[in-house]
């Protein structure tokens, strides 16, 4: 499905729209958490960004770990972890291919996800980035397994990330900062749903 | 205080003092005041857990724990403990009664 070369030009597309969105994703964070979201995720990827030529020669995995340990490093809030591991995660999954099949792509996205929720302890429904990230993976299982193309996939996989993020405002929030306000946090897209949203968005723009 | 010879290391902030968790602080406090005793690193807030759980992930062959109270008054307490050569199983111990001690 892409190649070692293809994943960083993925990578720099996440970082230049979550850039992008920086402010857009701090707004969405004020009325529930610390007004930092879009901040944090900004200035981690600016850092993803400085480690990227150095990553040129680099396998799958190792380019995905850098990125999450990174992530990890420099986002400063709960989503550096979550992300760190997600990433970190993915790049177990891949080990050392310079190559990844759609299987590969959706084992890596699967070994994500999982990182996420042991990370964070979230349930679907919690209001949280999972609440994204889980239908975006069912929505992208589904298409590769109806025989659709990559970009096909990444499509379908944005779209419902998008939607998921959407139906997030809907729920009361049983974590994060958001969970202390219970139902006054109805109305209100969790920051995290709406970041990956962008990320799936990103990489659907890069794959031809 | 009560135990000026304690060894603690602060690990909160980003870098740029903001509010949020730095991965390396944690990391390099744990390396500053480590010895084979072992030691306890107090969190408060999401971001200090998760990140904290993954630098302990990190130094699996260390003795490193969290401990689940709060920071000041736990600091406080384990800081006495720690100076008065308790083990770390049973500062753990200890810390488990002040985490509901009401405070007034």
């Amino acid at each position: 499905m892409t190649d070692s070369k293809t994943v960083l030009k993925v990578i720099s597309a996440v970082s230049t729209k979550i850039k992008e969105k920086e402010d857009y994703l701090t707004e969405l964070d004020k009325p529930i958490g610390d007004s930092d979201h879009g901040i944090n995720m900004a200035r981690g990827f600016t850092a993803v960004d400085a480690k990227l030529p150095l990553l040129e020669d680099k396998d799958i995995g190792t380019i995905l770990k850098t990125v999450g340990m990174t992530l990890v490093s420099t986002v400063g809030g709960a989503s550096g972890p979550l992300y760190g591991t997600a990433f970190m995660r993915a790049g177990m999954a891949v080990g050392s291919k310079t190559e990844i099949s759609t299987d590969d792509f959706l084992n890596l996205m699967d070994a994500a996800a999982a990182g996420v929720k042991q990370r964070g302890h979230a349930e679907p429904e919690d209001a949280t980035m999972l609440d994204a990230i889980i239908p975006a993976l069912d929505a992208m299982k589904k298409a590769a397994e109806a025989g659709k193309t990559p970009k096909e996939m990444l499509t379908l996989g944005t779209a419902a990330a998008k939607k998921g993020a959407a139906h997030t405002a809907g729920l009361v929030a049983k974590k994060g900062r958001a969970s202390y306000l219970g139902e006054r946090g109805i109305g209100h897209i969790d920051p995290g749903a709406a970041s990956f949203a962008l990320m799936v968005e990103a990489a659907t723009e890069t794959i031809v | 205080m009560m135990a000026p010879d304690a060894k603690m290391a602060p690990a909160g902030g980003l870098e740029n003092g903001a509010l949020g968790t730095s991965f390396e602080k944690v990391q390099h406090a744990i390396e500053s005041v480590y010895s084979d005793d072992g030691v306890l690193v107090l969190v408060d807030m999401g971001s200090a857990v998760m990140t904290t759980q993954m630098v302990l992930e990190m130094m699996p062959d260390k003795k490193v724990e969290m401990a689940d109270c709060p920071l000041v008054e736990g600091a406080v307490l384990a800081a006495m403990d720690a100076v008065g050569n308790m083990p770390m199983e049973e500062i753990q111990k200890d810390l488990t009664s002040v985490r509901t001690a009401k405070k007034f």
